[in-house]
C-alpha cells in the first residue's frame, strides 16, 4: 500500500494512462468529494457576495458570518418532502436530475488537475468534455417534459434552444485553441486536456495572448457562451422568477431539486475549467518559462500557503470585530476555531513548501509540486466563480430573442472569423 | 470467457439493424420511425469500426464518421419535413400521409 | 497497404493491458440491443428518445473497445449531444397527447414484422455460413494518434494520406443543403 502509493507519487502518468484503477478510483473519489465542497463554498459565497453587493449583510445567523448555512440548507433539502405530481411521468420525472448530474460530474474524468493529477488523459479529451456536459441539456428538456405543466416546459424548450445555439460558437471557438497547439515543431496539434496545457508551456504563451487580439476575442466568446451554456444570469431564461416562476425545475422539490442546483454549479466548475483549460494556461504559475530560477520556483510556491494565512488573518479580524456582547460568545469562539483550523492548513502548506524546495524526486517535493499545481488551477478557477456572481449581480435578464440574436448573428460570424484568421496568422507566422 | 473477436461485434451491429429495421416497417409515430433509422445508421456505424479494427487501418472510422454526417443531415431534414408536415395536417402518423397534394 | 497504414498498427503486447474485458463488452451489448427494443416498442416518444440515447451511449462505449476513441467523441457530441436534443425539441413541439392514445403499430405491422424476421434469418444464415471467413483478429490500434491519423486521412497533403478530402468536402456541402433545406422546410413565410 505505502510502496504503491510512493510508486505512484514517482509516475509521471496520471493514473488512467497508468492503468492503476485503484489509484484512478481515490482520484474519481477525491474529485467528487472536492467539487462537492466547493459547490457548497460556491453557494456560501454566492449568498454572501450577492448580498454585499446590494449593501445587504446575508445569511448571519446560522454560525458565524452564517458559515453553517449551506449545511442547514442541505439539511433542510433532505428532510423536505419529494414531491412528484400526479401527472407527471414518474419514471423520467425521477431521472431527469440524474442524467444532469451525471453529466456535470463525468467531465471531471479529464479535468487535468496538474500534469499527472487527472483521472485520465484521453486522446480525445476535450471533444469528450464538451460532448459528455452538452448530455446536460438532455437532463433539463426531459425533466421539463416530464413535469407535465407550463411553465416547465415553457423553460426546458427556450433552455435547450439557447444551450444547442451557443454550443456552436463555443465549439468553434475551442476549435480556434485546438488549432493553436498545432504550431509546433512537429506540426500535430492535440485534443488531449493536458496535451494543450503542455503546448501552451512549450509556446510560451497563454493562448489568451497568443496572436494578440484573436487569441482573446475567442477567450472571450468562450467567456459569454459558457454563462449561457450553464444557464446563469444575464442569461437564465429557462429559470426566470419573473416570468416562468423557476423554469423547468418548478415542480421539483426537496433533495431533487438540490440535485438539479448540484449539478448546475458542478457544469459551472467545469466549463471555467475548460476556459482555464484552453486559454489560461491550466495548471501553471504566471511566467514558468521566464521566472524559472530556483528563488522565484520557491517565491510562488509559497503562494498557496499565504493564501490560506490570508484567509486565516481575515477569519481573526472578524473574530475581533465581533460585538462584545454575551449573545455572540459561541459565535466568537466558532470563528476562532475556524481562523485556528485554516492557520494550520496555511502552516501545513507553508511547511511543505519549505521542506520540497529543492526540485528532487523527494515525497516532499513531490508533494509541493502536486499542491502548486492544483492552487494554481483552483484559483483561475474560482477568479471565474466570482465572475458569474458578479455578472448575476450586475446584469440585467436578456429577453429571449435578444439571445437568440447575440448567438446567431453575433456570436457566430464572429467565432467563425476568429477561426478562419487563426488559421491564416497560423499558416503566414508558423 | 470467449475472447471478444469481429464476430461478437458483427451479430450485436446485427441485431441492432434488424430491429431499426423492424421500427421502420412497423411504427406509425414519424419521430419514431426516424430514430428507428438512427438505429439503422448506428448499426452500419458499428459494423464499419469493427472492421477497421480487424483489418488494422482508419478507413472504416473515418467513413464512420461520414456516415455520423449523414445521419445528421438526414436529421435535421427529417424532422424540418416532419413539422412543415405537422403545421398542415396535425398528425405525426405516417399512413395518415397519403395525400400527394390537399 | 501504404506504411502510415502500418504505423498505425502496433503489436499486441506493445503497452498496457486494456482495461477493457469481455464482460464489459456483454454489458454495453446487452444494453444497447435491449434499449434498441425499447426505442421501437415504447408507446410514448420520449420514453423512446431516452431509450436511444442509452444506445448510442452503449455503442459509444463498443466503439472506444475498439480503438476508436475519436468516432466515440464524435458519437457523443453528434448523436447524443445535438441529434437526440433536436428529436426531443420536435417531441415536445409536435402534440404527443393524442399519439400516446393511439395504436402504435400501423395496420401493415404483420408484413413489415415477416420483412424484418427474413432480413434477421438472412443475417443469421450469413453469420453461421461466413463464420469461418472473417479472419480471427483483432488488431491493437494505436490509440493515443487515433485523432492526429484520422486528421492525415481527411486533410493530409499527399495524395496518399488526404485521401477523403473531396469527400469531406462533399459532405459539408451536403450539411449546407440539409441546413437550408430545414430552414426552407420550417419556415412559415419565406
Amino acid at each position: 500500500m505505502l510502496n504503491a502509493f510512493m510508486s505512484y507519487l514517482g509516475s509521471t502518468v496520471t493514473p488512467g494512462e497508468a492503468g492503476n484503477q485503484f489509484w484512478a478510483l481515490i482520484y474519481v473519489l477525491i474529485i467528487f468529494t472536492g467539487v462537492s465542497l466547493a459547490v457548497v463554498c460556491m453557494n456560501w459565497l454566492e449568498r454572501k457576495a450577492l448580498a454585499h453587493f446590494q449593501i445587504r449583510l446575508g445569511p448571519m445567523r446560522v454560525g458565524p458570518h452564517g458559515l453553517l448555512q449551506p449545511i442547514a440548507d442541505a439539511l433542510k433539502l433532505m428532510l423536505k418532502e419529494d414531491i412528484i405530481p400526479t401527472e407527471a411521468d414518474q419514471f423520467v420525472f425521477w431521472v431527469a436530475p440524474l442524467i444532469g448530474l451525471l453529466a456535470a460530474f463525468t467531465v471531471y474524468t479529464v479535468i487535468p488537475f496538474g500534469p499527472s493529477q487527472a483521472v485520465s488523459d484521453m486522446n480525445i479529451g476535450i471533444l469528450f468534455m464538451l460532448g459528455v456536459s452538452s448530455l446536460g441539456v438532455l437532463g433539463i428538456v426531459v425533466a421539463g417534459w416530464a413535469s407535465n405543466s407550463h411553465y416547465p416546459l415553457i423553460g426546458a424548450l427556450r433552455s435547450s434552444a439557447q444551450m444547442v445555439s451557443y454550443e456552436v460558437a463555443m465549439g468553434l471557438v475551442v476549435v480556434s485553441a485546438i488549432l493553436m497547439t498545432s504550431l509546433n515543431a512537429s506540426g500535430t496539434g492535440t485534443l488531449s486536456m493536458i496535451g494543450i496545457v503542455q503546448a501552451q508551456q512549450q509556446q510560451g504563451v497563454w493562448f489568451i495572448f497568443k496572436f494578440f487580439p484573436l487569441g482573446f476575442i475567442a477567450f472571450a466568446i468562450f467567456a459569454i457562451a459558457m454563462v449561457a451554456e450553464t444557464n446563469r444570469a444575464p442569461f437564465d431564461m429557462a429559470e426566470a422568477e419573473s416570468e416562468l416562476t423557476a423554469g423547468f425545475h418548478t415542480e421539483y422539490s426537496g433533495l431533487r431539486w438540490s440535485l438539479f442546483m448540484l449539478a448546475e454549479y458542478a457544469a459551472m466548475i467545469a466549463v471555467s475549467s475548460i476556459a482555464v483549460t484552453l486559454w489560461l494556461g491550466g495548471w501553471m504559475r504566471p511566467f514558468p518559462n521566464l521566472l524559472h530560477a530556483p528563488a522565484c520556483e520557491f517565491i510562488f510556491s509559497l503562494f498557496p500557503g499565504l493564501t490560506f494565512g490570508g484567509l486565516a488573518a481575515i477569519a481573526v479580524l472578524g473574530t475581533a470585530r465581533m460585538p462584545a456582547h454575551s449573545f455572540f460568545k459561541i459565535q466568537r469562539i466558532g470563528l476562532a476555531a475556524f481562523a485556528a483550523l485554516l492557520g494550520f492548513i496555511a502552516l501545513l502548506l507553508l511547511v511543505i513548501a519549505v521542506a520540497g524546495r529543492s526540485a528532487d524526486t523527494s515525497v516532499a517535493a513531490r508533494f509541493r509540486e502536486g499542491i502548486d499545481y492544483v492552487y494554481w488551477f483552483v484559483l483561475k478557477v474560482a477568479v471565474f466563480m466570482y465572475l458569474f456572481i458578479w455578472y448575476r449581480a450586475t446584469w440585467p435578464r436578456y429577453r429571449f430573442d435578444q439571445l437568440m440574436k447575440i448567438g446567431w448573428k453575433v456570436m457566430l460570424p464572429i467565432s467563425l472569423g476568429v477561426l478562419v484568421l487563426t488559421a491564416i496568422v497560423g499558416v503566414i507566422f508558423p | 470467457m470467449v475472447p471478444i473477436t469481429t464476430l461478437h461485434y458483427l451479430v450485436v451491429a446485427a441485431a441492432l439493424f434488424v430491429l431499426g429495421v423492424i421500427g421502420v416497417l412497423t411504427r406509425r409515430n414519424v419521430v419514431i420511425v426516424l430514430m428507428s433509422i438512427e438505429l439503422i445508421l448506428n448499426a452500419v456505424n458499428l459494423n464499419l469500426v469493427a472492421f477497421s479494427r480487424m483489418w488494422g487501418n482508419l478507413h472504416g472510422q473515418v467513413f464512420a464518421i461520414f456516415v455520423t454526417v449523414d445521419a445528421a443531415a438526414e436529421a435535421a431534414v427529417g424532422l424540418g419535413i416532419l413539422i412543415a408536415f405537422f403545421r398542415n395536417k396535425e398528425t405525426v402518423n405516417v399512413d395518415e400521409i397519403d395525400l400527394l397534394k390537399w | 497497404m501504404n506504411s502510415a497504414m502500418n504505423s498505425a498498427v502496433s503489436t499486441i503486447n506493445a503497452g498496457m493491458a486494456p482495461v477493457a474485458t469481455p464482460w464489459f463488452f456483454y454489458v454495453l451489448a446487452g444494453l444497447a440491443v435491449a434499449s434498441g427494443v425499447a426505442v421501437i416498442t415504447r408507446r410514448n416518444a420520449v420514453h423512446a428518445a431516452l431509450a436511444l440515447i442509452v444506445t448510442l451511449l452503449s455503442v459509444a462505449g463498443l466503439y472506444l473497445m475498439l480503438y476508436a476513441p475519436f468516432v466515440a467523441g464524435v458519437q457523443i457530441i453528434v448523436y447524443a449531444g445535438g441529434i437526440m436534443v433536436l428529436f426531443l425539441f420536435v417531441i415536445m413541439l409536435v402534440n404527443i397527447e393524442r399519439s400516446s392514445k393511439e395504436r402504435r403499430f400501423n395496420r401493415m405491422w404483420p408484413v413489415g414484422l415477416a420483412a424484418a424476421c427474413a432480413l434477421m434469418a438472412l443475417f443469421v444464415s450469413a453469420i453461421a455460413k461466413g463464420n469461418k471467413l472473417f479472419p480471427d483478429r483483432g488488431m491493437t490500434l494505436l490509440e493515443s494518434s487515433n485523432t492526429q491519423q484520422i486528421a492525415a486521412m481527411l486533410y493530409g497533403e499527399s495524395s496518399r494520406m488526404g485521401q477523403y478530402t473531396f469527400a469531406f468536402e462533399i459532405a459539408s456541402l451536403l450539411l449546407l443543403v440539409a441546413i437550408l433545406g430545414a430552414v426552407i422546410m420550417t419556415k412559415k413565410k419565406i
